[in-house]
């Protein structure tokens, strides 16, 4: 047995450890079992802390690691000018994907619930720098940012109080670093109500020998401390991210750390300009969650080697902290970086320039071992890979929520819900409209620079953001869209899943864009809750089955468990963005029709299904049926289709249908930033069941497109040949009205009364008296 | 010709600012880093958008005393052309080389719309004539409510000093005000960001007219070049 660790220099951390104090760290019995099984003697209390934030959910995924298995992480095709995936998912910070020309991107999306609902400023904040600092430590220039946000009902004033904090501490960190906030998607709903979701995404760009791993190699090199000074702050983040939250939560404030966006770009800058020098940097990681902890013993676990650091040498903007608050700080802005040995000159006067820490906290070993030592006493010293690899990973216990079976047999006839006739049909667009999950997000966005570097083409409030990059002396335009639906995957997991990524799929087709992989963000409730795991594995299963079905890689993501509130669990959210390629700046598509005049056509048939609508929701109060019908090859189908019609030319606007069905997708057409513009559609034709399905249902796979009337035949014939349902369904004209016949009522209403609502309802609802 | 850019701790904008002079008007542009002690032969200093230091204790309170600051100050003294846009109008107003202050917006939000601007009768080659009677140009901004007292407002207007004023109001600011020049004509302060606004794809290209028009005060010929 080895002997025991010298005791500790600060003497609170020389208590026993008692079962108490495991269950407070959130650990198993069992797994303290294990970790004296590995150690071969009982763990220090430093020690015990840094296995409670490795061994979290948030770090160590022992509750979905079996899950994400499943994902595929490379193409099946063989890429051709560009697709091909550098750096794989879960192989260091972020992926990385080849867009052509000797250049990739990096990107991924991670969470921040937990400390956005205790602390929504500072929580949204720091979960934007946090994801920035995934992406630069891949040697990639940050170039955007997206975000999907989950809130409770806009009534609720608590819900208020969460969407003013989360947006305006993404805007003070973003704007301030830099980087445009392009898009992003936003749904409110009940089920979030106390427990937000607050998923931050950020692309990076960089040439292929830019690439830079989180590895520590080379026995002796130095291992570098840069970036801000560490404090007592997010003590323990990363465990607290994984519970469930409760009324005593707020006490949990420490908790939440404090993010500095100045300092994230300064060291931005000085990060990329000292990996442009040429074999300066041998490995770098950021110090995200379980900061220090987590950096060290995972770039050694990567590197297969071990790494000693003196904490003494260690920034640190308080006095008196012991091993533990070191080693489990989340101090914001803090980065390790291995470098040449030799070199530490270079280093040192780049981080100077900046005005900024750069300290030699310890070197490279060829133990195997993480070893910390402070006051000149080892307080620490585990193998590197029993935290990492070696983590316990568990498959838990998975059922069916009752009664989803008699929900999704569901029908509107068997539950004597009346058609809408032409005065239910009045009222529903406007109040799906002006819904705050359909409604414009202006108030949201344009507190986000969305502008700055110059290179948004299409931002936020489009299908999908698409912004130019400059690249060397090329230029490439990357379109992302994010998307998920809560209410489909409650309804349906599995189908929830696959219609998320279709619709992303479809959101880049309309704008011109070829996909090249996908980050996802799996949000979910308490998985030892059977229901919720049930829930978690189907939506896996689902997203791995769409990804694999379209051949769009998973590039990383982040997995976010335990989001309950006192109310329950939130609707089981895998939220995911899939970042393509648009090859031509002529394809550049967006959702706004450009003027009067055009041919509207519908592609994709006509719906007979009401489950999981919005309209369902906003207008009778129900959370019911089954998940709208999706079939993959349609889907396929349709996205080659709009793509090959856009790269005809003769695509003057496309929108794909989906939260509140063909009259809201219509109408968004409508919005554009152009003059007062209308249209007339003739539905007299199509023949179904119920009106109300036609209108306002949600089947998959459909989407409008705006054309010059002489393109609708050669439109309508390419539908066919491709097996794609297509009809013209009317014209838009400059009358200022949209007018819609049915076989069983005509209804119209003036544009600019539904774009009032649709455009302001936000705004309205988040007004503060004597502003503005 | 040759333009400065001048880079601070958290300027966000210079690469904007930068192309739109190098690649949107084909102008020779170098960076500046805060910490020289000159501006480098320049014919116009640009200083950028963004957060210097963080923006913190008050917008361009810090950056003033940056060693460059100096310079630029010595340079305008000399009727050297400055333009300071969004975070560098900001800074201009702290080192008293315009006059006047900027402080939060009146909605208490930061705000990324694009603004139509009325074009002010200012110069020979600032006014309706030569950009036509209002430009768009896009903001980004939590900190553009500009303010100056009664005796300092009504000498902007005794003197033409004012260049452009929003259409509608986005930030509080007095008298419509968006941006405005230095007495003797040579200091150049906005909020709007003309380096936002010179790609094809961008909501106007109107950028490019207006940093056009900043240099003509010293390069007539400019304008000249345009109509010709």
């Amino acid at each position: 047995m080895p002997d025991p660790l010298p005791p500790n220099p600060d003497p609170i951390l020389n208590r026993p450890i008692t079962p108490e104090l495991v269950k407070k760290h959130g650990l198993l019995p069992e797994e303290y079992a294990l970790i004296e099984r590995r150690l071969g003697r009982p763990p220090t209390i430093t020690e015990l802390g840094i296995f409670s934030v490795m061994w979290s959910e948030h770090c160590s995924y022992k509750n979905s690691r079996p899950l994400l298995r499943g994902f595929p992480t490379e193409r099946k095709s063989p890429a051709a000018k560009y697709g091909r995936v550098l750096v794989k998912a879960g192989e260091e910070n972020a992926g990385i994907i080849d867009v052509g020309d000797g250049w990739a991107v990096a990107f991924k999306i991670e969470s921040h619930n937990h400390p956005s609902a205790i602390e929504p400023f500072e929580g949204a904040a720091t979960g934007v720098g946090g994801i920035i600092r995934d992406i630069f430590t891949m040697g990639a220039r940050p170039v955007l940012l997206t975000n999907s946000l989950r809130f409770g009902e806009l009534e609720s004033p608590a819900t208020k109080r969460l969407l003013r904090g989360v947006v305006a501490g993404i805007a003070h960190y973003g704007n301030c670093v830099g980087v445009p906030t392009v898009g992003g998607d936003v749904y409110f709903d009940r089920s979030y109500e106390g427990n937000p979701l607050v998923n931050a995404l950020c692309l990076g760009t960089l040439r292929h020998d830019q690439i830079r791993l989180g590895r520590a190699t080379g026995v002796g090199n130095p291992v570098f401390y840069v970036g801000a000074a560490t404090g007592r702050d997010g003590l323990g983040g990363a465990a607290f991210a994984s519970k469930e939250l409760s009324a005593e939560s707020a006490a949990d404030r420490p908790a939440v750390q404090k993010g500095d966006p100045f300092m994230e770009k300064l060291l931005i800058e000085a990060c990329l300009e000292m990996m442009a020098v040429p074999g300066l940097v041998v490995g770098i990681q950021d110090m995200g969650a379980a900061g220090l902890t987590c950096s060290t013993c995972e770039t050694a676990s990567r590197g297969g080697a071990g790494i000693e650091i003196e904490l003494d040498r260690v920034p640190q903007r308080e006095t008196g902290m012991n091993s533990y608050e070191i080693m489990l700080s989340e101090s914001q802005e803090r980065m390790l970086v291995i470098v040449q040995r030799g070199r530490e000159r270079e280093i040192e006067e780049i981080f100077a320039k900046w005005d900024l820490h750069a300290s030699n906290i310890g070197s490279v070993t060829d133990t195997g071992r993480m070893v910390v030592r402070q006051g000149g006493a080892t307080v620490a010293d585990i193998p590197a890979g029993t935290l990492t690899d070696e983590a316990p990973i568990y498959t838990r216990e998975a059922r069916e929520p009752a009664g989803l079976a008699t929900t999704q047999a569901w029908t509107p006839e068997g539950a004597g819900l009346p058609d809408v006739d032409r005065a239910g049909a009045l009222g529903a667009l406007p109040r799906l409209l002006s819904h705050p999950t359909i409604a414009s997000k202006r108030w949201l966005y344009r507190q986000y620079d969305h502008m700055v570097q110059h290179g948004t083409v299409v931002g936020p409030g489009s299908d999908a953001a698409v912004v130019r990059l400059r690249l060397g002396d090329a230029e490439k335009f990357i379109a992302i869209s994010n998307d998920g639906n809560g209410r489909y995957c409650a309804l349906n997991p599995y189908r929830g899943a696959l219609i998320a990524m279709a619709e992303c799929l479809r959101n880049l087709a309309c704008s011109g864009a070829v996909p090249l992989a996908m980050t996802d963000n799996l949000n979910f409730g308490n998985p030892y809750k059977p229901e919720s795991f049930f829930q978690l594995r189907e939506c896996v299963r689902g997203v791995a089955d769409a990804c694999r079905f379209f051949d769009v890689p998973v590039v990383g993501g982040n997995v976010s468990l335990y989001n309950e509130s006192p109310e329950g669990s939130i609707d089981p959210t895998p939220t995911v963005a899939v970042v393509g390629l648009v090859e031509d700046e002529a394809h550049v598509t967006r959702q706004f029709v450009p003027g009067p005049g055009l041919s509207l056509v519908l592609l994709g048939g006509a719906p007979t299904e009401l489950g999981g609508s919005q309209f369902l929701g906003i207008v009778h109060g129900l959370k019911t049926g089954d998940a709208p019908a999706l079939d993959l090859a349609g889907e396929k189908r349709l996205d080659t289709l709009i793509l090959g019609q856009i790269r005809a030319g003769r695509v003057k606007a496309a929108h794909d249908l989906s939260e509140g069905g063909l009259l809201v997708a219509v109408s968004e057409m409508l919005f554009g930033p152009g003059g007062p513009v209308g249209a007339a559609l003739d539905l007299t034709g199509v023949a179904v069941p119920r009106t109300d399905a036609l209108l306002f249902g949600e089947s998959q796979g459909r989407a409008v497109l705006a054309l010059r009337p002489g393109d609708a035949g050669a439109v309508l014939a390419a539908a066919t040949e491709a097996g794609v349902p297509a009809r013209e369904i009317g014209r838009t004209d400059g009358s200022g009205a949209l007018a819609v016949s049915t076989s069983r009522f005509q209804a119209s209403w003036p544009v600019p009364d539904l774009r009032a609502g649709w455009e302001t309802s936000i705004e309205v609802a988040m007004r503060r008296p004597g502003l503005e | 010709m040759q333009i400065s850019v001048l880079q601070f701790p958290g300027s966000n904008c210079d690469q904007d600012s930068y192309h739109l002079f190098a690649s949107g008007l084909g102008i020779p542009t170098r960076y500046v880093w805060h910490k020289s002690d000159s501006v480098g032969d320049a014919d116009l200093v640009v200083v950028p958008g963004g957060f210097s230091y963080g923006d913190y204790l008050r917008c361009g309170a810090i950056a003033r005393f940056s060693p460059v600051m100096a310079a630029v100050k010595a340079f305008a003294s000399r009727g050297g052309l400055v333009l300071g846009v969004c975070n560098g109008f900001q800074i201009l107003c702290e080192a008293g080389m315009l006059p006047g202050a900027l402080i939060r917006n009146n909605s208490l939000e930061y705000r990324c719309i694009t603004c139509e601007l009325k074009v002010q009768d200012s110069s020979e080659t600032l006014n309706p004539r030569v950009l036509g009677a209002a430009i768009r140009l896009p903001i980004g901004h939590g900190e553009g409510n500009y303010r100056i007292d009664e005796a300092g407002l009504a000498r902007l207007e005794a003197n033409r000093q004012v260049l452009l004023r929003y259409d509608r109001n986005p930030n509080g600011s007095i008298a419509d005000i968006a941006g405005i020049r230095s007495e003797r004509g040579n200091v150049f302060g906005l909020m709007p960001h003309p380096d936002r606004a010179f790609e094809r794809f961008h909501p106007s290209q109107d950028g490019l007219a207006f940093a056009r028009a900043v240099l003509a005060t010293r390069f007539p010929e400019l304008l000249a070049q345009k109509s010709a």
